[in-house]
Formats: C-alpha cells, sequence, structure tokens
C-alpha cells in the first residue's frame, strides 16, 4: 500500500476532499468536504470538540532543549516531555538526546520559570513540572513563550491560528484536534439547516508523538474532558429518537466513550480518558466518525477499527491513495459513518 | 470586554461585575487596568485583568484562549476599545494615512478578529452576544471625526451583516452608541465640551447592562443609549 502524502501547509478554504466510508453496505464514495451536511440525515448529532489548542511547545532559555506540555493534571501541573534541541524541520525522533532533568530543577522558556516536580523511573524524559505563575498571569506567559508544535513535514512553522479550529474556546488541547479544521461555517450553517444537531464537548486532545518508541507506546496520556450536561442529553436524545451520534475526531470518541464506559451512557462532567480503544471495542455512545486519514500501525487507525473492519479500512486507504488524498493535520477526512 | 481601563469600559466591567457576572477586562494600559479589576474584587465580584493591544494580531488567540480559560466559554464580547488618532482631530486630508490605518486596525480589525475568536464557540453552543461600541460619528458627518467616523461605520455595518450571518447559530449582534460622555477619550477630542452636558459612563454602563437583560433588542439593531430607557 503506498503511504499517503502529507498535507504541508493550512488547506485553501474549502479545497478538503472526504472519503464516505459506509461499514454497514461496505461502500466507499468520494465527496468535496462542504456536502458532508448532505451526508448526515435530519435529527443526526454532530459532536464537536472545543478545545483551543495551546502553544504547547516551549523552546528552553535554561536548557538546551525543548519541553512539550502533554497533559494538565487536576493539581495544575503539567504532564510534559523533554526533547533534544532542534528546529520544527527535525523529526522528533532525529533530535539529539534530551538533557537528563532532576526534581526540584528550575527550567526557564523566557520569563516564563517552572520547577520540575517529577520525572519518570522508566522514561527519563517524561516529567511533571509546577509554573511559577497561575490565572492570567500563567497563560500570558506561556502564550508569550511557547508555540503550537509544528510538524516536519510542513512548510512553515504552524502557527496558532493554523491549528485552531473555528469553533475553539479554552485552551484544553496541546496538539490540534484537527478534525474539525475543515468545518467552516458554511458547513456549520448547512448542518444546521438540514436538521442536524451540534453539540460540544472539550476533550484535552495530548501529544502525538515523543521521539522515542518506548515513551510513545504509553500515549495516549491520560487525557481530561468535560462533557456538559446539554450535550449528554442530546447524545441520549439523538439515540432515542434513532438518530446517529458523529464525532468529529477520535478526542471526541474517546471522552463520550469514557463517559459510557465509567456511567453505561455518556454524562455531564468532569472526566479523565484513560481507554485505548481498537478492534473488538463495541461503542455504546457513538455511531460514526468524522476523522482525518490514518494509516495502519497508528493508534488513530486502531480506534477506527472499533468502526469500520479492518478490510474496509484498507480498502479506503488504498482508495484514498490512488485519488491523492492528503494526510495529516491539515489532510481530507473521512466519514465512517453506517447509512 | 475591551478597552476597560477607564470611561465606558471600566464602568461596564465595575456595571457587569456588580450583578454577578465574571469578567476579563482588557486593555493596553497594566497599571489602569489593575486598579479596575481590584477594585471590583473588593466588592465581591470576580474580574480577571489581560493586558493587550487589540490591534495586535498575535494577541488574539491567547486574549480568546485565557479568557475562556478563566471565566468559562465566553458568552458576552463587549468591543469597547477605540483610538481616535492624534487629538486635537483633523481635518481627513490633514489625517495621516497611517493615521487612518492605525484607527481601523484598533476599532474595526480588531473587533473583528477577537469576534471571529470568541464567536465560533458561540456559533456552536447557539448562544452569545457581541456588543460593538460605535458612535453617532458613524452616521453624522461631523469635520475632523473622519477616521474615526468611517472606522465606527465600518464596524456597525460589519455587525449589522454579522448578525444576519449568525442568526440561524443563536448568536446576537449589538451596535451601542453610548452618546457623548465625560471620558479622557472626549476629552481629548472636545476640551471645551462643559461635563455638566455630558452622560456619566456609569449612567450609560447601566443602560447597556438592562439592554442585555432584557435581551429583546432585536439582533442587528443599533441603540442609541444616550435616549435610550429613557423614554
Amino acid at each position: 500500500m503506498t503511504a499517503l502524502a502529507p498535507a504541508t501547509r493550512p488547506r485553501a478554504f474549502g479545497s478538503e476532499r472526504l472519503l464516505a466510508v459506509d461499514p454497514a453496505r461496505g461502500v466507499l464514495t468520494h465527496h468535496r468536504f462542504a456536502e458532508l451536511p448532505a451526508l448526515l440525515t435530519p435529527g443526526d448529532l454532530v459532536v464537536v470538540n472545543d478545545a483551543a489548542t495551546l502553544p504547547s511547545a516551549l523552546c528552553l532559555t535554561s536548557h538546551d532543549a525543548e519541553l512539550r506540555l502533554a497533559a494538565r493534571e487536576p493539581s495544575g501541573e503539567f504532564v510534559a516531555v523533554a526533547l533534544g534541541a532542534g528546529t520544527f524541520r527535525l523529526p522528533t525522533e532525529a533530535r539529539g538526546p534530551a538533557p537528563s532533568f532532576t526534581v526540584g530543577e528550575r527550567v526557564a522558556s523566557g520569563a516564563l520559570m517552572a520547577t520540575i516536580t517529577a520525572v519518570d523511573r522508566d522514561e527519563p524524559r517524561l516529567l511533571r513540572v509546577r509554573f511559577e505563575l497561575d490565572g492570567a498571569a500563567l497563560w500570558a506567559a506561556l502564550y508569550a513563550a511557547g508555540r503550537a508544535i509544528s510538524y516536519s513535514y510542513l512548510e512553515q512553522v504552524a502557527e496558532l491560528w493554523d491549528v485552531n479550529h473555528r469553533f475553539a474556546a479554552r485552551p484544553w488541547a496541546f496538539e490540534t484536534p484537527s478534525a474539525a479544521l475543515p468545518i467552516t461555517f458554511e458547513v456549520l450553517g448547512g448542518l444546521r439547516r438540514r436538521g442536524v444537531e451540534l453539540g460540544f464537548l472539550t476533550h484535552a486532545a495530548g501529544i502525538s508523538s515523543t521521539g522515542a518508541p518506548a515513551l510513545d507506546r504509553r500515549l495516549p496520556f491520560p487525557e481530561r474532558y468535560e462533557i456538559p450536561d446539554e450535550t449528554a442529553a442530546r447524545v441520549a436524545a439523538t439515540r432515542a429518537r434513532g438518530g446517529r451520534v458523529v464525532a468529529v475526531g477520535t478526542t471526541v470518541v474517546r471522552a463520550l466513550e469514557s463517559s459510557a464506559l465509567e456511567h453505561g451512557t455518556p454524562r455531564g462532567g468532569v472526566g479523565e480518558a484513560r481507554l485505548v480503544l481498537g478492534p473488538g471495542f463495541r461503542p455504546r455512545a457513538v455511531d460514526g466518525l468524522l476523522t482525518g486519514m490514518h494509516e495502519p500501525g497508528t493508534s488513530h487507525f486502531a480506534l477506527l477499527n472499533a468502526f469500520a473492519p479492518r478490510p474496509l479500512l484498507e480498502a479506503a486507504l488504498a482508495e484514498a491513495g490512488r485519488a491523492g488524498y492528503l494526510q495529516h493535520e491539515f489532510g481530507d477526512a473521512c466519514l465512517i459513518l453506517p447509512r | 470586554m475591551t478597552g476597560a481601563s477607564r470611561g465606558l469600559g471600566a464602568a461596564l466591567g465595575r456595571a457587569l461585575a456588580a450583578q454577578g457576572t465574571r469578567v476579563v477586562l482588557v486593555a493596553r494600559g497594566r497599571a489602569e487596568l489593575e486598579a479596575v479589576t481590584t477594585a471590583i474584587r473588593t466588592q465581591g465580584g470576580e474580574a480577571h485583568a489581560l493586558v493587550a493591544d487589540v490591534a495586535d494580531k498575535h494577541a488574539v488567540h491567547a486574549l480568546a484562549a485565557t479568557a475562556s480559560e478563566l471565566v468559562g466559554p465566553i458568552e458576552l464580547l463587549v468591543n469597547n476599545a477605540s483610538e481616535l488618532g492624534p487629538t486635537p482631530l483633523r481635518l481627513l486630508f490633514d489625517t495621516d494615512c497611517e493615521t487612518l490605518e492605525r484607527v481601523l486596525e484598533v476599532n474595526v480589525i480588531g473587533p473583528f478578529r477577537l469576534a471571529k475568536a470568541l464567536g465560533g464557540a458561540m456559533a456552536l453552543r447557539g448562544r452569545g452576544t457581541i456588543v460593538n461600541v460605535s458612535s453617532d460619528a458613524a452616521v453624522e458627518p461631523y469635520a475632523r471625526w473622519g477616521a474615526y467616523a468611517a472606522s465606527k461605520a465600518a464596524l456597525d455595518q460589519l455587525g449589522r451583516v454579522l448578525a444576519v450571518e449568525l442568526a440561524e447559530h443563536g448568536v446576537r449582534v449589538l451596535s451601542v452608541d453610548p452618546g457623548e460622555m465625560d471620558t479622557a477619550m472626549h476629552r481629548a477630542a472636545l476640551p471645551e465640551a462643559d461635563p455638566a452636558t455630558l452622560l456619566a459612563p456609569e449612567t450609560v454602563a447601566n443602560r447597556l447592562v438592562e439592554l442585555l437583560e432584557r435581551g429583546n433588542v432585536p439582533s442587528g439593531s443599533r441603540v442609541a443609549l444616550s435616549s435610550w430607557g429613557s423614554s
């Protein structure tokens, strides 16, 4: 199977394509992304992760290293992964060795200061840090010091306005929940006029790569999420009337299915997603998924496998490759939904 | 709330906080801004100070995300920050093109960027309000107010089109003309004006809070606060 080419820049308005995969009938169809509303049915519910993507890549001025924030703990401390220094053009796995850190050590990225509060026993690059500011001052310093995580296959470094989708609110995501990037206001209005309901939740999408295989195997880290009561109610009402719940992105699947696993059905409130979905997982809350193009061997592909059989997913990828679909953050889209 | 360190912005921040709204106040000057948030907290309200220039493209994501993190997804955006240009005000052909650019950046582009950064989450939720603070200079051709007047007219029309486009998402967009107030900006523009003839910013702020509470003004409206509520 030929690998899909990466999208190397943010897409021109409305240029994304959409491959619809119907696992019920085993049928693949090609569309422009703007046709999404027509692929859904009145009474369906589309759930978007409204997390804004924060500038989680911190180039340290105190050490020859980069810290990538990866999760935020209830205590307010952050989980971080240390990388060797380097620009975005160097893939994470090609970075030089990260310096070793010790508990109590102070690090700085410009005016943003933090203390290392924990170093993982098995993976010394996996850290916990406490910033020396909080509230508005912390966020101001973080946005001044940090950059959005960028990718070696991009022509230019990604800016916050490239990686944030149009509906972003609280800065909970460490990497972009990219499935919502192609959703324009034109599409949002089209969904409403089609009689499709909209729901939202906030899920702290974590980092996709640490550059070290052993550490990558521990991804995704537990991710906090918050499901508003009104979204939980809409999920229940949609399923009760025979509508379909469509998750925009794997983060929405993780949030809704984590809550369903814990409570039987998604419930309003804050939680921590720990489950890793894969073949054999039977979704209880989500009927279909709008996502990017993901190749076998990735955790995202394994998650897709909970919604469609592997041979069909492989056929979809082969068809996408033949038709020139692009992958990664600014890539084309895939709708896996039984018609 | 932008332009919140003085005048109408500060008064509106205080008035909203006094009725229990959690407010995030934005302005360029830290000392003045923090005096306002400190005063609000002393009164038992919740207020956060974010120092930024709304004309700075790089500040917008930080502003929108930080405000949302501090008080939760934003339900009301008040674009109040305004730039007059150099005072005493000049005839249009005595105005530098760069002045017009700066006035448009602060009074039109900045509010548009902030509305874009916050309005998407409002549209997804199906609720929210954007208030643009305008001026009667947007409607009346006063000599020497050209750059400011053109910017406010543009802001008004941007808001009217947005109101139409966001109607299906339940997001309201209003334009308010506060009238002539006794503020630093007014003194800079018209130093000879008799303060006794001017409205106190607190009076105007209370009217705006009442207008927002009533919630019955149609989206896309332009409301003159100097006369609103008095009839």
